[in-house]
Protein backbone atom coordinates (compact mmCIF):
# COMPACT_ATOMS: atom_id res chain seq x y z
CA UNK A 1 0.00 0.00 0.00
CA UNK A 2 1.17 3.64 -0.85
CA UNK A 3 0.93 5.99 2.61
CA UNK A 4 1.45 8.84 0.64
CA UNK A 5 -1.49 7.91 -1.89
CA UNK A 6 -4.42 7.11 0.96
CA UNK A 7 -6.70 9.66 2.21
CA UNK A 8 -6.07 10.70 5.84
CA UNK A 9 -9.62 9.41 6.86
CA UNK A 10 -8.99 5.54 4.77
CA UNK A 11 -6.09 5.78 6.80
CA UNK A 12 -7.03 5.96 9.94
CA UNK A 13 -9.95 2.95 9.21
CA UNK A 14 -7.10 0.87 7.40
CA UNK A 15 -5.11 0.82 10.70
CA UNK A 16 -8.15 -0.03 12.66
CA UNK A 17 -8.90 -3.32 10.55
CA UNK A 18 -7.24 -6.52 11.44
CA UNK A 19 -5.40 -9.02 9.09
CA UNK A 20 -7.97 -11.45 7.85
CA UNK A 21 -11.08 -9.97 9.07
CA UNK A 22 -14.39 -9.90 6.96
CA UNK A 23 -15.23 -6.33 6.59
CA UNK A 24 -18.57 -4.56 4.37
CA UNK A 25 -17.82 -0.92 3.52
CA UNK A 26 -21.49 0.63 2.97
CA UNK A 27 -21.08 3.17 0.00
CA UNK A 28 -17.37 2.10 -0.64
CA UNK A 29 -17.61 4.30 -3.14
CA UNK A 30 -14.85 3.56 -6.40
CA UNK A 31 -13.17 1.02 -3.99
CA UNK A 32 -10.09 2.34 -2.93
CA UNK A 33 -10.01 1.46 0.56
CA UNK A 34 -11.23 -2.03 0.16
CA UNK A 35 -8.64 -2.75 -2.46
CA UNK A 36 -5.72 -1.60 -0.09
CA UNK A 37 -7.20 -3.93 2.71
CA UNK A 38 -7.87 -6.97 0.04
CA UNK A 39 -4.08 -5.97 -1.11
CA UNK A 40 -2.19 -5.47 2.36
CA UNK A 41 -4.45 -6.87 4.81
CA UNK A 42 -5.65 -10.27 3.26
CA UNK A 43 -9.14 -8.64 4.51
CA UNK A 44 -12.51 -10.79 3.16
CA UNK A 45 -13.94 -7.33 1.52
CA UNK A 46 -17.45 -6.42 0.16
CA UNK A 47 -18.74 -3.46 -0.84
CA UNK A 48 -22.46 -1.70 -1.07
CA UNK A 49 -22.79 1.25 -3.50
CA UNK A 50 -25.26 3.08 -5.12
CA UNK A 51 -23.22 4.55 -8.19
CA UNK A 52 -23.42 2.64 -11.28
CA UNK A 53 -19.43 4.12 -12.46
CA UNK A 54 -18.11 3.12 -9.19
CA UNK A 55 -19.39 -0.30 -9.39
CA UNK A 56 -17.55 -0.59 -12.58
CA UNK A 57 -14.19 0.71 -10.78
CA UNK A 58 -14.91 -1.51 -7.64
CA UNK A 59 -15.12 -4.78 -10.71
CA UNK A 60 -11.98 -3.26 -12.03
CA UNK A 61 -9.90 -3.80 -8.85
CA UNK A 62 -11.19 -7.08 -8.55
CA UNK A 63 -13.76 -6.43 -5.56
CA UNK A 64 -17.20 -8.27 -4.23
CA UNK A 65 -19.65 -4.99 -4.49
CA UNK A 66 -23.51 -5.43 -4.89
CA UNK A 67 -25.13 -2.19 -6.65
CA UNK A 68 -27.79 -0.98 -4.44
CA UNK A 69 -29.14 1.85 -2.00
CA UNK A 70 -28.26 0.80 1.59
CA UNK A 71 -31.58 3.55 2.09
CA UNK A 72 -33.18 0.21 2.02
CA UNK A 73 -31.31 -2.00 4.79
CA UNK A 74 -28.72 -4.84 4.84
CA UNK A 75 -31.98 -7.11 4.81
CA UNK A 76 -29.73 -9.31 2.42
CA UNK A 77 -26.84 -9.43 4.85
CA UNK A 78 -27.16 -12.32 7.30
CA UNK A 79 -26.77 -11.67 11.08
CA UNK A 80 -22.63 -11.38 12.64
CA UNK A 81 -21.12 -11.91 8.95
CA UNK A 82 -19.10 -9.03 9.24
CA UNK A 83 -16.12 -8.30 12.30
CA UNK A 84 -16.40 -5.01 10.35
CA UNK A 85 -19.11 -2.33 8.61
CA UNK A 86 -17.78 0.45 7.67
CA UNK A 87 -20.00 3.57 7.19
CA UNK A 88 -17.17 6.01 6.10
CA UNK A 89 -19.18 9.92 4.84
CA UNK A 90 -22.57 8.16 4.72
CA UNK A 91 -24.39 8.66 8.18
CA UNK A 92 -24.73 12.00 7.43
CA UNK A 93 -26.95 11.67 4.07
CA UNK A 94 -29.30 8.46 5.44
CA UNK A 95 -32.29 9.69 6.23
CA UNK A 96 -33.30 6.47 8.65
CA UNK A 97 -29.71 6.86 9.89
CA UNK A 98 -30.69 5.09 12.83
CA UNK A 99 -32.48 2.09 10.91
CA UNK A 100 -28.85 1.89 9.33
CA UNK A 101 -27.68 1.96 12.82
CA UNK A 102 -29.65 -0.94 14.18
CA UNK A 103 -28.61 -3.41 10.73
CA UNK A 104 -25.11 -2.26 11.20
CA UNK A 105 -24.85 -3.60 14.58
CA UNK A 106 -27.05 -6.57 13.33
CA UNK A 107 -24.48 -7.64 10.43
CA UNK A 108 -21.15 -6.32 12.08
CA UNK A 109 -19.65 -6.75 15.68
CA UNK A 110 -18.03 -3.50 15.14
CA UNK A 111 -18.63 -0.60 13.59
CA UNK A 112 -16.25 1.92 11.90
CA UNK A 113 -18.27 5.71 11.43
CA UNK A 114 -16.81 8.44 9.60
CA UNK A 115 -18.70 11.74 9.37
CA UNK A 116 -18.05 15.84 9.18
CA UNK A 117 -18.22 17.49 12.54
CA UNK A 118 -21.02 20.37 12.01
CA UNK A 119 -19.49 22.16 15.13
CA UNK A 120 -16.09 22.79 13.28
CA UNK A 121 -14.93 25.81 14.10
CA UNK A 122 -14.82 27.21 10.53
CA UNK A 123 -18.49 26.36 10.58
CA UNK A 124 -19.26 28.20 13.72
CA UNK A 125 -18.03 30.98 12.64
CA UNK A 126 -20.26 31.04 9.05
CA UNK A 127 -23.05 30.36 10.97
CA UNK A 128 -22.37 33.20 14.46
CA UNK A 129 -20.33 35.97 12.76
CA UNK A 130 -21.45 35.63 9.36
CA UNK A 131 -25.25 34.31 9.09
CA UNK A 132 -24.71 31.77 6.47
CA UNK A 133 -24.59 27.80 6.15
CA UNK A 134 -21.41 26.89 6.70
CA UNK A 135 -19.29 25.63 3.81
CA UNK A 136 -16.01 23.74 4.97
CA UNK A 137 -13.67 21.69 3.44
CA UNK A 138 -15.61 18.49 5.19
CA UNK A 139 -18.82 19.90 4.53
CA UNK A 140 -18.14 21.63 1.02
CA UNK A 141 -21.67 22.01 -0.02
CA UNK A 142 -24.11 25.40 -0.16
CA UNK A 143 -27.16 25.08 1.53
CA UNK A 144 -29.54 24.47 -1.51
CA UNK A 145 -27.29 21.68 -2.94
CA UNK A 146 -26.25 19.55 0.12
CA UNK A 147 -26.72 15.26 0.62
CA UNK A 148 -26.07 16.10 4.24
CA UNK A 149 -29.55 15.85 5.96
CA UNK A 150 -28.25 15.45 9.21
CA UNK A 151 -25.79 18.15 11.07
CA UNK A 152 -24.04 16.18 13.84
CA UNK A 153 -21.37 17.47 15.89
CA UNK A 154 -18.79 15.21 17.33
CA UNK A 155 -19.91 15.85 20.61
CA UNK A 156 -23.68 15.16 19.61
CA UNK A 157 -22.61 11.36 17.88
CA UNK A 158 -20.65 10.85 21.35
CA UNK A 159 -24.27 11.71 23.53
CA UNK A 160 -26.36 9.41 20.82
CA UNK A 161 -23.99 6.71 21.54
CA UNK A 162 -24.47 6.80 25.17
CA UNK A 163 -28.08 7.07 24.59
CA UNK A 164 -28.19 4.06 22.60
CA UNK A 165 -26.29 2.04 24.32
CA UNK A 166 -22.87 1.92 22.00
CA UNK A 167 -19.78 1.46 23.08
CA UNK A 168 -16.85 4.10 21.76
CA UNK A 169 -14.02 1.86 21.42
CA UNK A 170 -11.87 4.39 19.86
CA UNK A 171 -12.16 7.85 18.47
CA UNK A 172 -10.10 9.69 16.02
CA UNK A 173 -10.34 13.57 14.91
CA UNK A 174 -8.91 15.05 11.84
CA UNK A 175 -8.02 18.06 10.72
CA UNK A 176 -7.73 19.31 7.52
CA UNK A 177 -3.98 16.51 7.11
CA UNK A 178 -3.73 16.34 11.00
CA UNK A 179 -5.01 14.62 13.78
CA UNK A 180 -6.48 17.08 16.50
CA UNK A 181 -6.34 16.36 20.51
CA UNK A 182 -7.25 19.40 21.72
CA UNK A 183 -11.05 20.42 21.46
CA UNK A 184 -11.92 18.52 18.79
CA UNK A 185 -15.74 19.48 18.96
CA UNK A 186 -14.47 22.64 17.86
CA UNK A 187 -10.81 22.15 16.20
CA UNK A 188 -11.45 18.58 14.36
CA UNK A 189 -13.43 18.72 10.89
CA UNK A 190 -14.46 14.55 10.70
CA UNK A 191 -14.66 12.26 13.16
CA UNK A 192 -13.89 7.87 12.79
CA UNK A 193 -15.07 6.24 16.04
CA UNK A 194 -14.52 2.69 16.10
CA UNK A 195 -18.14 1.37 18.22
CA UNK A 196 -19.96 -1.26 19.37
CA UNK A 197 -23.10 -2.56 20.51
CA UNK A 198 -23.10 -2.50 23.99
CA UNK A 199 -24.75 -5.26 25.84
CA UNK A 200 -27.99 -4.89 26.55
CA UNK A 201 -29.31 -2.86 30.12
CA UNK B 1 -34.78 -14.76 -26.72
CA UNK B 2 -31.85 -13.52 -29.20
CA UNK B 3 -32.07 -11.59 -32.06
CA UNK B 4 -28.94 -10.86 -33.79
CA UNK B 5 -27.69 -6.94 -32.94
CA UNK B 6 -27.52 -5.13 -36.39
CA UNK B 7 -25.40 -1.99 -34.87
CA UNK B 8 -22.57 -4.43 -35.26
CA UNK B 9 -22.31 -6.35 -37.73
CA UNK B 10 -20.98 -6.12 -40.78
CA UNK B 11 -21.54 -8.27 -43.98
CA UNK B 12 -17.94 -9.99 -43.68
CA UNK B 13 -15.74 -11.13 -40.88
CA UNK B 14 -13.82 -8.34 -39.14
CA UNK B 15 -10.10 -8.45 -38.81
CA UNK B 16 -10.12 -8.49 -35.23
CA UNK B 17 -12.42 -11.25 -34.45
CA UNK B 18 -12.16 -15.08 -34.27
CA UNK B 19 -12.69 -15.64 -38.19
CA UNK B 20 -14.19 -18.23 -39.45
CA UNK B 21 -15.70 -20.82 -37.28
CA UNK B 22 -17.26 -24.41 -37.49
CA UNK B 23 -19.53 -26.49 -35.82
CA UNK B 24 -18.89 -30.07 -34.09
CA UNK B 25 -21.32 -32.60 -33.02
CA UNK B 26 -21.19 -34.81 -29.74
CA UNK B 27 -23.19 -37.86 -29.50
CA UNK B 28 -24.04 -39.97 -26.36
CA UNK B 29 -26.95 -41.50 -24.57
CA UNK B 30 -26.66 -43.99 -26.94
CA UNK B 31 -29.73 -46.65 -25.59
CA UNK B 32 -29.23 -48.57 -23.26
CA UNK B 33 -27.29 -45.52 -21.52
CA UNK B 34 -30.64 -43.07 -22.45
CA UNK B 35 -30.09 -39.64 -20.68
CA UNK B 36 -33.56 -39.98 -17.49
CA UNK B 37 -35.09 -36.51 -18.06
CA UNK B 38 -36.66 -34.89 -15.05
CA UNK B 39 -39.76 -36.04 -16.11
CA UNK B 40 -38.73 -39.37 -15.36
CA UNK B 41 -39.04 -40.12 -19.37
CA UNK B 42 -36.55 -41.99 -21.48
CA UNK B 43 -33.88 -39.98 -24.60
CA UNK B 44 -31.01 -41.12 -26.44
CA UNK B 45 -29.13 -41.00 -28.71
CA UNK B 46 -28.67 -37.55 -28.25
CA UNK B 47 -26.71 -34.99 -30.24
CA UNK B 48 -25.12 -31.96 -29.06
CA UNK B 49 -24.07 -28.86 -31.93
CA UNK B 50 -21.49 -26.93 -30.46
CA UNK B 51 -18.48 -24.68 -30.84
CA UNK B 52 -15.84 -23.61 -29.52
CA UNK B 53 -13.12 -21.11 -29.58
CA UNK B 54 -9.69 -20.91 -27.64
CA UNK B 55 -7.49 -23.52 -26.47
CA UNK B 56 -8.09 -25.40 -23.49
CA UNK B 57 -4.81 -24.89 -21.09
CA UNK B 58 -2.95 -28.12 -20.37
CA UNK B 59 -4.12 -27.98 -16.86
CA UNK B 60 -7.46 -27.70 -18.40
CA UNK B 61 -8.43 -24.86 -16.17
CA UNK B 62 -9.53 -21.94 -18.59
CA UNK B 63 -13.03 -23.78 -20.19
CA UNK B 64 -15.84 -21.04 -19.81
CA UNK B 65 -19.74 -22.37 -21.12
CA UNK B 66 -21.54 -20.04 -22.75
CA UNK B 67 -25.22 -20.63 -22.41
CA UNK B 68 -27.91 -19.46 -25.37
CA UNK B 69 -31.29 -17.99 -24.77
CA UNK B 70 -34.76 -19.16 -26.43
CA UNK B 71 -33.57 -18.93 -30.10
CA UNK B 72 -29.85 -19.05 -29.69
CA UNK B 73 -27.49 -21.75 -31.19
CA UNK B 74 -24.19 -23.40 -30.74
CA UNK B 75 -23.24 -20.51 -33.06
CA UNK B 76 -22.13 -17.59 -30.32
CA UNK B 77 -19.00 -15.94 -32.03
CA UNK B 78 -16.96 -15.62 -35.41
CA UNK B 79 -18.32 -16.56 -38.70
CA UNK B 80 -19.62 -19.21 -40.70
CA UNK B 81 -19.10 -19.67 -44.34
CA UNK B 82 -21.06 -17.48 -46.36
CA UNK B 83 -22.84 -16.01 -43.48
CA UNK B 84 -24.00 -12.34 -43.14
CA UNK B 85 -23.98 -11.95 -39.41
CA UNK B 86 -21.46 -13.17 -37.09
CA UNK B 87 -22.62 -15.91 -34.05
CA UNK B 88 -25.19 -14.16 -31.50
CA UNK B 89 -22.36 -13.14 -29.01
CA UNK B 90 -19.54 -11.95 -31.24
CA UNK B 91 -18.91 -8.95 -30.06
CA UNK B 92 -18.55 -10.41 -26.26
CA UNK B 93 -16.80 -13.79 -27.07
CA UNK B 94 -13.13 -13.03 -29.42
CA UNK B 95 -9.42 -11.99 -28.95
CA UNK B 96 -9.08 -9.25 -26.45
CA UNK B 97 -12.94 -9.28 -25.70
CA UNK B 98 -14.98 -9.78 -22.82
CA UNK B 99 -15.16 -13.39 -23.18
CA UNK B 100 -10.96 -13.08 -24.07
CA UNK B 101 -10.50 -16.31 -26.22
CA UNK B 102 -6.58 -15.42 -25.93
CA UNK B 103 -6.76 -16.21 -22.72
CA UNK B 104 -9.78 -18.86 -22.24
CA UNK B 105 -11.48 -21.75 -24.11
CA UNK B 106 -15.04 -21.03 -24.58
CA UNK B 107 -17.78 -23.55 -25.42
CA UNK B 108 -21.04 -22.78 -26.60
CA UNK B 109 -24.08 -25.85 -27.64
CA UNK B 110 -27.10 -25.53 -28.66
CA UNK B 111 -29.56 -27.13 -26.22
CA UNK B 112 -31.41 -29.90 -25.77
CA UNK B 113 -34.45 -29.80 -27.66
CA UNK B 114 -33.47 -26.85 -29.83
CA UNK B 115 -33.62 -27.31 -33.63
CA UNK B 116 -29.81 -25.81 -34.36
CA UNK B 117 -28.03 -29.37 -34.48
CA UNK B 118 -28.99 -30.68 -31.29
CA UNK B 119 -32.13 -33.45 -30.55
CA UNK B 120 -35.34 -31.79 -30.32
CA UNK B 121 -38.62 -32.39 -31.43
CA UNK B 122 -37.47 -31.98 -34.95
CA UNK B 123 -34.72 -34.54 -35.37
CA UNK B 124 -36.04 -38.00 -36.86
CA UNK B 125 -37.14 -40.47 -34.04
CA UNK B 126 -35.46 -43.47 -34.05
CA UNK B 127 -38.40 -45.62 -32.87
CA UNK B 128 -40.33 -44.32 -36.04
CA UNK B 129 -39.47 -43.07 -39.21
CA UNK B 130 -40.30 -39.18 -38.69
CA UNK B 131 -39.65 -36.18 -37.03
CA UNK B 132 -40.41 -36.80 -33.16
CA UNK B 133 -42.84 -33.89 -33.32
CA UNK B 134 -44.68 -34.04 -30.20
CA UNK B 135 -43.86 -37.44 -29.32
CA UNK B 136 -40.57 -35.92 -28.15
CA UNK B 137 -40.22 -35.68 -24.35
CA UNK B 138 -41.17 -32.51 -22.63
CA UNK B 139 -37.96 -31.17 -21.10
CA UNK B 140 -36.37 -28.82 -18.63
CA UNK B 141 -33.46 -26.54 -17.89
CA UNK B 142 -31.84 -29.18 -15.83
CA UNK B 143 -32.52 -31.93 -18.95
CA UNK B 144 -30.68 -28.99 -21.05
CA UNK B 145 -27.68 -28.71 -18.25
CA UNK B 146 -27.35 -32.46 -17.92
CA UNK B 147 -27.10 -32.86 -21.38
CA UNK B 148 -24.38 -30.08 -21.23
CA UNK B 149 -22.27 -31.56 -18.49
CA UNK B 150 -22.13 -35.02 -20.46
CA UNK B 151 -20.23 -32.82 -23.00
CA UNK B 152 -18.05 -30.63 -20.58
CA UNK B 153 -17.05 -34.74 -18.91
CA UNK B 154 -16.53 -35.51 -23.01
CA UNK B 155 -14.19 -32.45 -23.71
CA UNK B 156 -12.19 -33.68 -20.06
CA UNK B 157 -13.09 -30.65 -18.07
CA UNK B 158 -13.34 -31.27 -14.64
CA UNK B 159 -14.38 -27.52 -13.57
CA UNK B 160 -15.62 -24.73 -15.11
CA UNK B 161 -13.64 -21.61 -14.75
CA UNK B 162 -17.55 -19.65 -15.61
CA UNK B 163 -21.23 -20.33 -16.67
CA UNK B 164 -22.24 -17.19 -18.58
CA UNK B 165 -25.30 -16.47 -20.43
CA UNK B 166 -28.30 -13.99 -20.87
CA UNK B 167 -32.25 -14.72 -19.69
CA UNK B 168 -32.72 -18.52 -20.20
CA UNK B 169 -29.06 -18.94 -20.64
CA UNK B 170 -28.65 -17.27 -16.71
CA UNK B 171 -31.50 -19.46 -15.84
CA UNK B 172 -29.27 -22.67 -17.13
CA UNK B 173 -25.65 -21.06 -15.70
CA UNK B 174 -28.12 -21.03 -12.38
CA UNK B 175 -29.35 -24.89 -12.87
CA UNK B 176 -25.41 -25.99 -13.30
CA UNK B 177 -24.50 -24.27 -10.06
CA UNK B 178 -27.76 -25.85 -8.82
CA UNK B 179 -27.08 -29.47 -9.72
CA UNK B 180 -23.19 -29.70 -10.66
CA UNK B 181 -21.50 -27.10 -7.98
CA UNK B 182 -18.28 -28.93 -7.80
CA UNK B 183 -17.83 -28.15 -11.33
CA UNK B 184 -17.91 -24.64 -11.41
CA UNK B 185 -15.65 -21.64 -10.22
CA UNK B 186 -17.94 -18.95 -11.04
CA UNK B 187 -21.03 -17.64 -12.59
CA UNK B 188 -22.42 -14.67 -14.46
CA UNK B 189 -26.08 -15.09 -15.01
CA UNK B 190 -27.72 -11.98 -16.66
CA UNK B 191 -31.04 -10.52 -17.19
CA UNK B 192 -32.18 -13.95 -15.65
CA UNK B 193 -34.47 -15.08 -12.54
CA UNK B 194 -34.27 -17.25 -9.67
CA UNK B 195 -38.10 -18.48 -11.40
CA UNK B 196 -40.47 -17.78 -14.26
CA UNK B 197 -42.94 -15.62 -13.11
CA UNK B 198 -46.81 -15.56 -14.01
CA UNK B 199 -46.27 -12.08 -16.55
CA UNK B 200 -43.39 -14.19 -17.79
CA UNK B 201 -45.49 -17.49 -18.40
CA UNK B 202 -48.49 -15.71 -19.49
CA UNK B 203 -45.76 -14.06 -22.59
CA UNK B 204 -44.85 -17.58 -23.42
CA UNK B 205 -48.52 -19.40 -23.00
CA UNK B 206 -49.93 -16.49 -25.49
CA UNK B 207 -46.87 -17.51 -27.95
CA UNK B 208 -47.45 -20.78 -27.72
CA UNK B 209 -51.16 -20.85 -28.38
CA UNK B 210 -50.20 -18.59 -31.61
CA UNK B 211 -48.28 -21.69 -32.98
CA UNK B 212 -50.56 -24.64 -31.71
CA UNK B 213 -54.12 -22.11 -33.35
CA UNK B 214 -52.31 -22.58 -36.41
CA UNK B 215 -54.23 -25.43 -38.66
CA UNK B 216 -50.65 -25.68 -40.12
CA UNK B 217 -49.02 -26.83 -36.98
CA UNK B 218 -51.04 -30.56 -37.37
CA UNK B 219 -50.60 -31.45 -33.35
CA UNK B 220 -46.79 -30.86 -34.20
CA UNK B 221 -46.64 -33.53 -37.17
CA UNK B 222 -46.24 -31.05 -39.83
CA UNK B 223 -42.47 -32.13 -40.99
CA UNK B 224 -42.82 -32.31 -44.37
CA UNK B 225 -45.51 -30.09 -45.11
CA UNK B 226 -45.97 -26.40 -44.95
CA UNK B 227 -45.35 -25.56 -41.30
CA UNK B 228 -47.11 -23.66 -38.63
CA UNK B 229 -45.28 -20.22 -40.10
CA UNK B 230 -48.40 -17.83 -38.99
CA UNK B 231 -48.08 -18.85 -35.60
CA UNK B 232 -44.67 -19.21 -35.02
CA UNK B 233 -44.32 -15.17 -37.22
CA UNK B 234 -46.94 -14.32 -34.41
CA UNK B 235 -45.22 -16.06 -31.62
CA UNK B 236 -41.73 -14.29 -32.56
CA UNK B 237 -43.81 -10.87 -32.77
CA UNK B 238 -44.85 -10.96 -28.76
CA UNK B 239 -41.63 -11.91 -28.06
CA UNK B 240 -39.71 -9.13 -29.66
CA UNK B 241 -41.99 -6.69 -27.64
CA UNK B 242 -41.11 -7.67 -24.55
CA UNK B 243 -37.29 -7.59 -25.82
CA UNK B 244 -37.28 -4.23 -25.94
CA UNK B 245 -38.77 -1.05 -23.77
CA UNK B 246 -41.37 1.71 -23.95
CA UNK B 247 -38.61 4.08 -24.66
CA UNK B 248 -36.38 2.13 -26.89
CA UNK B 249 -39.62 1.74 -29.17
CA UNK B 250 -40.01 5.60 -29.13
CA UNK B 251 -36.29 6.02 -30.30
CA UNK B 252 -36.13 3.50 -32.74
CA UNK B 253 -39.66 3.63 -34.67
CA UNK B 254 -41.60 6.92 -32.14
CA UNK B 255 -44.58 6.55 -34.86
CA UNK B 256 -43.11 6.36 -38.14
CA UNK B 257 -45.23 5.50 -41.50
CA UNK B 258 -43.40 3.17 -43.80
CA UNK B 259 -44.78 5.38 -47.15
CA UNK B 260 -45.41 8.56 -45.16
CA UNK B 261 -49.39 8.72 -45.23
CA UNK B 262 -51.95 6.25 -43.31
CA UNK B 263 -53.49 3.98 -46.27
CA UNK B 264 -56.80 3.83 -44.19
CA UNK B 265 -56.80 -0.33 -44.16
CA UNK B 266 -55.07 -3.04 -42.40
CA UNK B 267 -51.62 -3.00 -43.99
CA UNK B 268 -48.76 -2.38 -41.53
CA UNK B 269 -48.50 1.41 -41.75
CA UNK B 270 -45.88 2.16 -38.87
CA UNK B 271 -42.87 1.33 -38.89
CA UNK B 272 -42.67 -0.20 -35.72
CA UNK B 273 -45.21 -2.88 -37.52
CA UNK B 274 -43.45 -3.34 -40.34
CA UNK B 275 -40.17 -4.38 -38.16
CA UNK B 276 -42.65 -6.89 -36.40
CA UNK B 277 -43.56 -8.30 -39.63
CA UNK B 278 -40.05 -8.56 -40.95
CA UNK B 279 -38.74 -9.80 -37.18
CA UNK B 280 -41.35 -12.57 -37.61
CA UNK B 281 -40.97 -13.77 -40.85
CA UNK B 282 -37.37 -13.67 -40.61
CA UNK B 283 -37.54 -16.56 -37.51
CA UNK B 284 -39.80 -18.64 -39.31
CA UNK B 285 -36.87 -19.31 -41.55
CA UNK B 286 -34.49 -20.35 -38.88
CA UNK B 287 -36.10 -21.80 -36.36
CA UNK B 288 -38.73 -24.98 -35.72
CA UNK B 289 -42.12 -24.45 -34.20
CA UNK B 290 -42.17 -27.14 -32.32
CA UNK B 291 -39.28 -26.45 -30.39
CA UNK B 292 -40.35 -23.16 -29.33
CA UNK B 293 -43.54 -24.58 -27.70
CA UNK B 294 -40.74 -27.07 -26.24
CA UNK B 295 -38.00 -24.18 -24.97
CA UNK B 296 -40.23 -22.08 -23.77
CA UNK B 297 -41.95 -24.22 -21.91
CA UNK B 298 -39.00 -25.78 -20.57
CA UNK B 299 -38.35 -22.00 -19.47
CA UNK B 300 -41.64 -22.04 -17.27
CA UNK B 301 -40.72 -24.64 -15.48
CA UNK B 302 -37.71 -23.73 -14.55
CA UNK B 303 -37.78 -22.66 -10.55
CA UNK B 304 -35.19 -22.70 -8.08
CA UNK B 305 -36.48 -20.52 -5.34
CA UNK B 306 -36.58 -22.95 -3.11
CA UNK B 307 -33.94 -21.87 0.02
CA UNK B 308 -30.49 -22.39 -0.77
CA UNK B 309 -30.64 -23.70 -4.10
CA UNK B 310 -27.46 -22.19 -4.98
CA UNK B 311 -25.43 -22.47 -1.66
CA UNK B 312 -22.84 -24.81 -1.17
CA UNK B 313 -22.24 -25.41 2.80
CA UNK B 314 -18.86 -23.48 2.78
CA UNK B 315 -18.21 -20.12 2.07
CA UNK B 316 -14.69 -21.45 0.48
CA UNK B 317 -16.65 -24.36 -1.69
CA UNK B 318 -19.18 -21.47 -2.85
CA UNK B 319 -19.38 -20.52 -6.75
CA UNK B 320 -18.70 -16.76 -7.80
CA UNK B 321 -21.19 -14.57 -8.69
CA UNK B 322 -21.36 -11.75 -10.82
CA UNK B 323 -24.91 -10.84 -11.66
CA UNK B 324 -26.21 -7.98 -14.01
CA UNK B 325 -29.53 -6.55 -14.83
CA UNK B 326 -30.87 -3.62 -17.06
CA UNK B 327 -33.22 -0.88 -15.16
CA UNK B 328 -35.44 -0.64 -18.41
CA UNK B 329 -35.92 -5.13 -19.00
CA UNK B 330 -39.83 -5.39 -17.77
CA UNK B 331 -39.60 -8.86 -18.87
CA UNK B 332 -37.06 -9.83 -16.64
CA UNK B 333 -37.06 -6.76 -14.20
CA UNK B 334 -33.75 -6.21 -12.25
CA UNK B 335 -35.62 -7.07 -8.89
CA UNK B 336 -35.60 -10.50 -10.29
CA UNK B 337 -31.80 -10.27 -10.53
CA UNK B 338 -31.65 -8.97 -7.36
CA UNK B 339 -33.93 -11.85 -5.76
CA UNK B 340 -30.92 -13.89 -7.07
CA UNK B 341 -28.14 -11.91 -4.94
CA UNK B 342 -30.48 -11.98 -1.89
CA UNK B 343 -30.20 -15.54 -1.61
CA UNK B 344 -26.63 -15.58 -2.43
CA UNK B 345 -26.03 -12.63 -0.09
CA UNK B 346 -27.84 -14.82 2.90
CA UNK B 347 -25.81 -18.26 2.23
CA UNK B 348 -22.66 -16.14 1.87
CA UNK B 349 -21.72 -16.57 -1.15
CA UNK B 350 -19.22 -13.94 -2.95
CA UNK B 351 -21.27 -11.95 -5.31
CA UNK B 352 -21.15 -8.88 -7.13
CA UNK B 353 -24.30 -7.28 -8.62
CA UNK B 354 -24.64 -4.51 -11.00
CA UNK B 355 -28.05 -3.18 -12.73
CA UNK B 356 -27.34 -1.66 -16.02
CA UNK B 357 -28.61 1.81 -16.82
CA UNK B 358 -30.23 1.02 -20.15
CA UNK B 359 -33.06 1.65 -22.10
CA UNK B 360 -33.18 -1.48 -24.32
CA UNK B 361 -35.09 -3.30 -22.22
CA UNK B 362 -34.53 -7.51 -22.27
CA UNK B 363 -32.66 -7.19 -25.72
CA UNK B 364 -30.29 -5.43 -23.60
CA UNK B 365 -27.88 -7.88 -22.80
CA UNK B 366 -26.57 -8.21 -26.83
CA UNK B 367 -26.52 -4.43 -26.88
CA UNK B 368 -24.67 -2.55 -23.88
CA UNK B 369 -21.46 -4.73 -25.13
CA UNK B 370 -18.96 -2.09 -23.18
CA UNK B 371 -20.92 -1.84 -20.18
CA UNK B 372 -20.55 -6.06 -19.81
CA UNK B 373 -17.31 -6.05 -21.09
CA UNK B 374 -15.78 -4.31 -18.10
CA UNK B 375 -17.77 -6.56 -16.02
CA UNK B 376 -17.29 -9.61 -17.43
CA UNK B 377 -13.99 -9.27 -18.48
CA UNK B 378 -12.38 -8.12 -14.70
CA UNK B 379 -14.67 -10.70 -12.83
CA UNK B 380 -13.07 -13.47 -14.99
CA UNK B 381 -9.84 -11.66 -14.50
CA UNK B 382 -10.04 -12.24 -10.96
CA UNK B 383 -11.61 -16.03 -10.81
CA UNK B 384 -8.77 -16.70 -13.04
CA UNK B 385 -6.58 -15.56 -10.71
CA UNK B 386 -7.35 -17.22 -8.15
CA UNK B 387 -7.28 -20.35 -9.76
CA UNK B 388 -3.57 -19.56 -10.26
CA UNK B 389 -3.42 -18.42 -6.03
CA UNK B 390 -4.89 -21.99 -5.42
CA UNK B 391 -1.39 -23.67 -7.33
Amino acid sequence: MKDKLIKPDHKIIFDIIKKGSRVLDLGCGDGELLQNLVMAKKVKAEGIELNEENIYSCIEKGLSVYHRDIENGLQDQPDNAFDYVILNQIIQEIKNMEFLLNETFRVGKKAIIGFPNFAYIEARFDLFFKGLAPVTPSLPYQWYNSPNIHFGSLKDFKAYCADKNIKIIEAYYLGEKNIVKFLPNIFAMNGIFLVEKGPAK
Amino acid sequence: MNNKVTDNNSTRPDTDGLGLVKTKYFNFAEPPDHLVLESGAKLGPITLAYETYGTLSALKDNAVLILHALSGDAHAAGWHEGDKKPGWWDNMIGPGKAFDTDKYFIICSNVLGGCKGSTGPSSPNPSKSKPFGLDFPMITILDMVKAQKTLIDHLGIEKLLSVSGGSMGGMQALQWVRSFPEMVRSAIPIAAGLKHSPQQIAFNEVGRQAIMSDLEWKNGDYYGSASPKRGLAIARMIGHITYMSDTSMEQKFSRKLKNGNYSFSFHPDFEVEGYLHYQGDDFVKRFDANSYLYISKAIDYFDLSESNALVVNSREENVRFLVISFKSDWLYPPYQSVGIVRKLKAGSVDASYCEIDSSYGHDAFLIEVKEETSLVKHFLNRIYREVGDER
